[in-house]
């Protein structure tokens, strides 16, 4: 590889020499290493055009004699370092320092994102990469990441699909998007992530608050998301894929184009366009589910090892339809639709996307810069600003039928600076600072009363990590943070819901105007929040390695923990948060086990999560309106625990097959109440048989196994209710979880070479093989429909 | 290092300074937030039975002014009902947050295929027929009539569904068991028949 970039690169820079006529000058010199001044010993110097060697000694110095007057260019490599170029302009003896980067690897994963310290060896992480994240191309994000044990997710139908990381989820994660902390009114369980999955090349999965970089308040974990990086030469290259699936009827079409010069410049622009339409469970219509998704990116920069910056913009416009059965009335309604075998409201397919509906537009600007300076480290400064807009439009009547019911617009600015020192390669340090703004609007012309109310959001954070190498085995990471958040609300109350609340005994002097029936209220909160986290990583032999960390983090409670109030149709309840909320925190500890000989790799991840004041929502009584009854669900505050494992198990038998099984448990109690907690993922084991003939066409066929337990561990939530139109008294069942499931798919995939830059790959996916009905426990539409049915896609993905 | 930390510090002053600027602009922006006029709110309705025979009208009436707030509805039936009796009826619902009243059987009526109101008794005390028809020939339930037989207490549920299925099997009937659709108003009225 060294070989073959030092020979590219010093094709690149031939250049004709002049050639005077005294030849007796010498060139002497010294390569040392830019990070930490040490002199390198083992470099070549090279001088093509005469082809003359010289390597570096013990104190990394050179000597070439018998050189002719005028320019030369010298090409100085050495085994671990990026291979740089001279122009020299040799009049007489001459000695010249040249500094060599000695962290090739690194340099590969520099600056496009901020994820440097996620190489740590310390925290959990699983990534996913090229082929594994393109088989998604026409999906979700969470969906990509349900093939990593321990994750799963947590479904609004089928287009919603909320990433949970070791059973937690929405503001306990953070998802990183080119270095960005995406800020997408993530409190709410049908508010998926805003990214287009084709804009990663590579995500990674942290599982725990190991990553204080990225935040203090990711108890469940952080997502992160990297583009492509980019080649350092002068290439004009690209990939397309389109996707076609019989399930929704639905296509799906990405394009990226990039275009790098040798000098570091590049520029990158991608496009995603997907359309569904209503998808469909083994034996009815699920209408009204289909998707509309555009979405847009274009980045520049400037990418050399000293310095360089990015500039990066993205768009996403998703329009995403909602189970028409889903909405509801009142409780009756409700009753009505649980007991019924199958949707109340199933019609021909189509692709039209009617209320219910979600029409959500996200965009992302962000301009980053970095420098290196000598012997010293790297300065990254980074500033973004975000847009999110989301409607939803409920069923409505008269003039207000296409007005949305809910129309927040969310603006976040960020500024984030940091310094790596990474001069010492066994002890580096990374220190940064976060500041933060975010407004949130609420439209009133909704006629609907606010279910998230205005509010301004600061925050502010400090961070600094320690990276250790011990000894050849052990190496150590330290980290604190500090973050420091404020929110100034302003919220109307209705006069009854403030008292029945007892907001009156504790509150009263956040009321600012009184409007007849409603008080104007403006709750300011601010918390003060302290992470730390510590890991240890050891390499027992060759083939065993063990890490443990801990992880203490606190999050303080989102809008909608704070603020909800009101009715949601899609579930028929009546919403509260509690003003009385405080930061929850968790203490983490995990352990790792992993093995790794030349045919089997196995990982057992463990962990206990510890919550104290765990903030979760869960029905408390019904309410009567003018509607009829309706369940409430409020927001409450428990001590929980978590406690899972996951494992991992990869192996290669004979050269054409692998077996691979991943399995996941966890368990949720609430430790206060001694009960179970609600939305626990369920257990699952999934096992594949794949064989693969790299000898032609790299062709791959997986066959895949996919069981899921019931949930039998969930808190009991049933409560009786009067249905007038009936005259009888009828237990809801919101709570009991649905049966084992066991799904069977299939993969297939074939590269074809079409010319020398130019790959084609075919792939072939079935899923839900045996048409099977089913509902999973964490699809909040299961109380309506089944889940998905048989589903044939095709992919063809063309690399040029 | 000398150098370096003054160059850094510079950096991190001047983005700081843009930073609290930026943000002092879009905070100073922030007003205080316009009421909601919640637009499709229903807090009021009102059944109106004239008896056939002359007399006076009985009223019976579901209020909820904080709509979907902790208050229950307050229920108030004028008078009971009398046994062998024919009563002629009209449906109201209305927003009475609004002043005057905004009245919704208006917007029922511009969209009377997509509504329906159904009447349930228990225990028998009286039956209930529908007296209009929307643009399909189905039953809307604003008009209708109501009858009595024998004394008897019971209640009779009034319900007002948005998108029901009105060919489904006895819907036209006044039957709710098949009708599916949302609930826009549902309210239990205690009747006696004496």
């Amino acid at each position: 590889m060294i070989k073959k970039i030092f020979f590219s690169v010093l094709f690149c820079f031939f250049s004709f020499t002049n050639f005077a006529q005294e030849c007796n000058t010498i060139l002497k010199g010294i390569v040392i290493d830019y990070h930490d001044g040490t002199p390198i010993y083992g470099a070549t110097v090279y001088i093509k055009s005469l082809n003359k060697y010289a390597t570096t000694n013990f104190e990394g110095k050179f000597k070439i004699e018998q050189l002719c007057k005028g320019e030369i260019n010298l090409t100085i490599s050495h085994i671990s370092c990026e291979t740089k170029n001279a122009k020299i302009s040799l009049e007489k003896e001459t000695f010249k320092e040249f500094f060599l980067e000695h962290h090739i690897e690194s340099l590969k994963e520099v600056s496009i994102v901020a994820a440097a310290n996620i190489k740590s060896k310390t925290i959990q992480s699983t990534v996913l990469k090229g082929k594994a994240v393109e088989a998604f191309s026409n999906q979700n994000l969470g969906d990509a990441l349900k093939d990593i044990a321990g994750i799963s997710s947590i479904n609004t139908g089928n287009a919603i699909v909320k990433p949970v990381i070791n059973g937690l989820h929405s503001s306990r994660i953070i998802v990183m998007a080119n270095g960005v902390r995406l800020q997408d009114q993530e409190w709410g369980i049908e508010h998926a992530p805003n990214l287009d999955i084709n804009t990663a090349e590579k995500i990674t999965v942290i599982k725990g608050a190991n990553s204080l970089e990225f935040g203090g308040d990711a108890i469940g974990g952080v997502i992160v998301t990297e583009p492509s990086n980019i080649r350092l030469k002068d290439s004009l290259y690209g990939k397309s894929i389109v996707s076609s699936q019989s399930n929704g009827r639905g296509y799906s079409f990405h394009s990226s184009l990039s275009k790098s010069t040798k000098k570091g410049w590049y520029v990158n622009a991608k496009t995603t366009l997907k359309k569904m339409g209503d998808f469909e469970s083994p034996e009815y219509v699920l209408t009204n589910t289909g998707l509309n998704s555009k979405a847009y990116s274009l980045q520049t920069g400037l990418k050399k090892f000293e310095s360089g910056f990015n500039v990066y913009y993205t768009f996403i416009n998703n329009e995403i339809g909602i189970l028409r059965a889903s909405h509801l009335g009142n409780i009756e309604d409700l009753v009505n639709a649980i007991n019924a075998p199958q949707p109340l409201i199933t019609n021909d397919f189509s692709y039209d996307i009617n209320s219910p509906k979600q029409d959500i537009t996200h965009q992302l600007a962000k301009v980053d810069y970095y420098k290196r300076f000598k012997k010293l480290g790297k300065l990254k400064v980074q500033y973004d600003f975000q847009n999110n807009h989301r409607f939803e439009f409920d069923i409505r009547v008269g003039n207000d039928r296409n007005k949305a019911s809910l129309d927040l617009n969310l603006s976040s600015h960020a500024i984030t600076s940091s310094f790596e020192f990474d001069a010492k390669t066994a002890e580096k340090y990374k220190v940064g600072f976060m500041g933060a703004y975010q407004n949130n609007f609420a439209n009133p012309n909704t006629g609907i009363k606010r279910l998230i109310p205005d509010y301004d959001k600061y925050d502010v954070g400090f961070f600094t990590i320690g990276n250790f190498i011990l000894n050849d085995e052990t190496t150590l990471d330290v980290g604190f943070r500090y973050d420091f958040n404020a929110i100034n609300a302003k919220k109307f109350y209705s006069k009854s819901r403030w008292e029945e609340r007892n907001y009156d005994l504790d509150f009263n002097d956040l009321i600012i105007a009184d409007f007849n029936t409603q008080w104007l209220v403006n709750p300011k909160f601010q918390f003060h929040n302290f992470s730390a986290s510590a890991g240890i990583s050891y390499q027992l032999n060759d083939e065993n390695s063990v890490l443990f960390n801990y992880g203490l983090s606190n999050r303080a409670p989102n809008p909608s923990e704070l603020f909800s109030d009101g009715l949601h149709h899609s579930a028929a309840r009546i919403e509260l948060g509690d003003l009385r909320l405080q930061q929850e925190t968790s203490n983490r500890i995990s352990a790792n086990y992993r093995f790794k000989s030349e045919n089997t790799s196995i990982l057992v991840e463990v962990f206990l999560n510890h919550i104290r004041n765990f903030m979760y929502i869960e029905p408390t009584g019904t309410e009567q309106t003018i509607r009829g009854a309706f369940p409430v669900w409020a927001y409450k505050k428990t001590n929980a625990n978590l406690f899972g494992v996951d494992f991992s198990l990869i192996q290669q038998i004979g050269s054409q097959f692998i077996l691979k099984n991943t399995s996941s448990f966890i368990r949720g109690k609430d430790v206060k109440n001694n009960r179970n907690l609600i939305d626990i993922p369920s257990a699952k084991t999934v096992n594949s048989v794949g064989y693969y003939l790299e000898k032609w066409h790299d062709f791959s066929a997986v066959i895949e196994s996919e069981f899921v337990f019931r949930q039998s561990l969930f808190p009991n939530n049933n409560f009786e209710t009067y249905i007038p139109t009936s005259n009888t008294n009828v237990l809801v069942d919101i709570s009991t979880t649905p049966n084992n499931y066991h799904l069977l798919n299939f993969n297939s995939d074939a590269t074809f070479k079409l010319s020398e830059k130019t790959n084609l790959t075919v792939g072939f996916t079935v899923t839900n093989i045996l048409n099977i009905n089913y509902r999973e426990n964490l699809n909040r539409l299961r109380f309506f429909a089944d889940d998905l049915g048989r589903n044939y896609t095709l992919q063809l993905k063309l690399k040029y | 290092m000398i150098t370096f930390k003054n160059r850094f510090m510079k950096i991190v002053k001047n983005l700081a300074l843009v930073f609290f600027v930026a943000t002092a602009f879009t905070a100073c922006s922030s007003d205080d937030p316009e009421v909601v006029n919640e637009e499709e709110l229903i807090t009021t309705l009102t059944a109106t039975l004239k008896p056939s025979g002359g007399g006076t009208d009985i009223i019976l009436k579901s209020v909820d002014l904080d709509g979907d707030g902790p208050d229950a509805p307050v229920i108030s039936v004028s008078a009971n009902l009398s046994a062998n009796t024919n009563y002629s009826g009209v449906l109201k619902v209305e927003n009475e947050t609004e002043s005057p009243a905004e009245d919704i059987t208006l917007e029922v009526l511009e969209e009377d295929e997509e509504h329906q109101f159904f009447f349930t008794p228990t225990n028998n005390i009286a039956t209930v027929t529908y007296d209009d028809m929307d643009g399909d020939g189905n039953p809307i339930g604003v008009q209708f009539s109501l009858a009595t037989t024998t004394a008897a207490t019971g209640n009779l549920t009034i319900t007002l569904r948005h998108e029901p299925i009105k060919t489904a099997s006895g819907v036209s009937n006044g039957d709710i068991t098949n009708a599916g659709g949302e609930t826009d108003v549902q309210a239990v009225f205690p009747i006696t028949v004496q």
